[in-house]
C-alpha cells in the first residue's frame, strides 16, 4: 500500500514494528514502533505518558517526511 | 542406520495454545511432535521421526528479532537434529517471517539443513527465498496435506544428503540459483517452439523469467510541514465502532474511507479495530493507539502541521492479497492528491 501512494505522487511514512517487512515490500521511508498491537501506544505506560511516547513517534515520522532519502531509510533517531 | 532426527518448528496457534491473545508466548521446547507434527511423522514412515517441537508466539519473535531468534535456537540445538522444520506457514505474515528466520538461522550458524514452506505472497518469501528452501503452499491451512507431502519428500533429500532438483520437480519457490544440465533439443529449436506456441496463444514457460524488480522511487520531502495536508491510512484496521462498512477481519475485500472532521481523540466508544490478525484488545480501548488523530489534532492546533486531512483511509492487512493491497492504495492515492494533500503517514500492526 506504501508503494501505490507513493507512485500516485505522494510522499509516505511507513510506521509500523515489524520493519524487515516493511523493506521487503519497498517502502522508502520507515520510522519503527512500539509493538504489533499498539504501534503507536503501550497500555503499560499512563495516559500522558503514552501520548508522550506518540508525540516522539510522530516526530520522528514528520522528520522523515521533510527529509530527502534516495534510497530505503529506516529513521531510528 | 537409525531414523533422522527432526525438529519441528511452529507459532502458538498451530501448537494450539492460542490465538492473537498469546500472540506474546515465548519461546518452549516440547519432547515429540506436537499439532501438525503429527501428519509429517507420518508422512516420513520409517526414515526419520519428530524429536522436540519448539514453539513461540508470531509477535513475540517479531518484536524481539534477535533475542527470541537465539532463544529458539538454543532450543532447536537441545534436540541435535538433522534437519529442522519450520511451518508451514501459509499466508501468515509474522509467522512467515519467524520460520524464514529461523530455518536461515539454523543453516547459518548450526550448519543443519532446514526448510519451511509459505504462500507465494507471504512477505517471508521475498525476505529468505535466496537463503532456504521454502516450498510454496496454499494460502491457508486448508493446503496443510499437500505442503506436508512435499516439504517431508524435500526435507528426507537434504538429510540424506542427495541432490536437490529443480524447484518446479521439488516444489520449492524459486530461489535463483542456475544449476547446468543437457537439453535434448538446441535453444534455436526451443526458441521457435517458444515462439510458436505464445503465437498459438497456447501456454509457454519462459527460460529465463525477468526480475521483478518493483521499487518506487521516494517521492520528494515535504518542503514546509507546517503548511503541509497530512493524511492518515492504515493497514490495521481502524474503524467507527460498529465497523459499518463490514470490512473483514482478515483477506479484507475492500477499504473503508471515513470522515473525522471534528474528530479530536479516538476513544473507546467511538472507534475500534476490524483487524482479525493482532490482539484487538490495545486498539479498542484506544485507537489512537494504531491511528494517532490525537497528536496530529494537537499538532495541527499548535502549527506544527499545516492540517490533518479530513478523511482517513482503513483496511486489515491479514492475508489480503497483495494484488488487492495494490488496488486500494491506488484508488486512495490517486484521491488523496486529487484532494490536494501532501504527505501521507501509513501505519501497520
Amino acid at each position: 500500500m506504501v508503494k501505490e501512494i507513493e507512485r500516485a505522487g505522494l510522499p509516505v511514512v511507513h510506521m509500523c514494528t515489524v520493519v524487515p517487512i516493511s523493506l521487503t515490500v519497498g517502502a522508502n521511508r520507515i520510522v519503527p514502533t512500539v509493538a504489533i498491537p499498539h504501534p503507536l501506544g503501550n497500555p503499560a505506560l499512563s495516559i500522558e505518558e503514552e501520548k508522550e511516547l506518540r508525540r516522539k513517534l510522530i516526530d520522528k515520522a514528520l522528520k522523515a517526511l521533510t527529509t530527502e532519502v534516495e534510497e530505503q531509510t529506516v529513521f531510528e533517531q | 542406520m537409525g531414523k533422522y532426527r527432526v525438529v519441528h518448528y511452529i507459532n502458538q496457534f498451530f501448537a494450539q495454545i492460542g490465538g492473537e491473545e498469546k500472540a506474546d508466548y515465548r519461546p518452549e521446547a516440547r519432547e515429540g511432535f506436537v499439532g501438525p507434527g503429527m501428519a509429517f511423522n507420518a508422512a516420513f514412515g520409517d526414515k526419520a521421526e519428530i524429536v522436540g517441537t519448539v514453539i513461540c508466539g508470531d509477535s513475540y519473535f517479531n518484536e524481539n528479532l534477535e533475542a527470541a531468534t537465539k532463544e529458539v535456537l538454543d532450543l532447536i540445538k537441545s534436540f541435535e537434529p538433522d534437519i529442522v522444520i519450520a511451518g508451514p506457514a501459509f499466508n501468515a505474515g509474522r509467522y512467515g517471517m519467524a520460520c524464514g528466520t529461523v530455518a536461515s538461522t539454523v543453516e547459518k550458524e548450526l550448519g543443519i539443513p532446514a526448510i519451511t514452506g509459505m504462500y507465494v505472497e507471504n512477505p517471508g518469501v521475498d525476505s529468505f527465498k535466496k537463503d532456504i528452501y521454502i516450498i510454496s503452499t496454499k494460502s491457508s491451512a486448508a493446503g496443510m496435506r499437500d505442503a506436508v507431502k512435499t516439504m517431508a519428500a524435500l526435507a528426507m533429500k537434504l538429510a540424506a544428503g542427495e541432490e536437490i532438483g529443480a524447484s518446479a520437480e521439488e516444489g520449492y519457490i524459486p530461489n535463483g540459483i542456475r544449476v547446468n544440465f543437457f537439453e535434448e533439443k538446441r535453444g534455436s529449436e526451443r526458441a521457435v517452439d517458444m515462439l510458436l506456441a505464445k503465437m498459438a496463444g497456447k501456454p509457454y514457460t519462459t527460460e529465463f523469467p525477468m526480475p521483478d524488480f518493483d521499487r518506487v522511487e521516494p517521492r520528494p520531502a515535504v518542503k514546509d510541514i507546517t503548511k503541509a495536508t497530512i493524511a492518515l491510512v492504515t493497514s490495521g484496521g481502524i474503524v467507527p465502532k460498529g465497523n459499518p462498512d463490514h470490512i473483514e477481519s482478515s483477506s479484507a475485500s475492500k477499504y473503508g474511507k471515513y470522515d473525522i472532521e471534528g474528530v479530536f481523540d479516538l476513544t473507546e466508544s467511538t472507534y475500534e479495530t476490524a483487524h482479525g490478525g493482532y490482539d484487538p484488545v490495545a486498539a479498542n480501548q484506544d485507537a489512537d493507539r494504531v491511528l494517532p488523530v490525537d497528536i496530529l489534532r494537537e499538532y495541527e492546533k499548535a502549527g506544527k502541521i499545516g492540517k490533518l486531512h479530513r478523511y482517513f483511509y482503513s483496511t486489515t492487512g491479514n492475508g489480503t492479497a497483495v494484488a488487492s493491497a495494490k488496488a486500494y492504495a491506488a484508488a486512495i492515492g490517486k484521491e488523496l492528491v486529487a484532494d490536494g494533500v501532501d504527505a501521507v503517514i501509513l501505519t501497520s500492526t
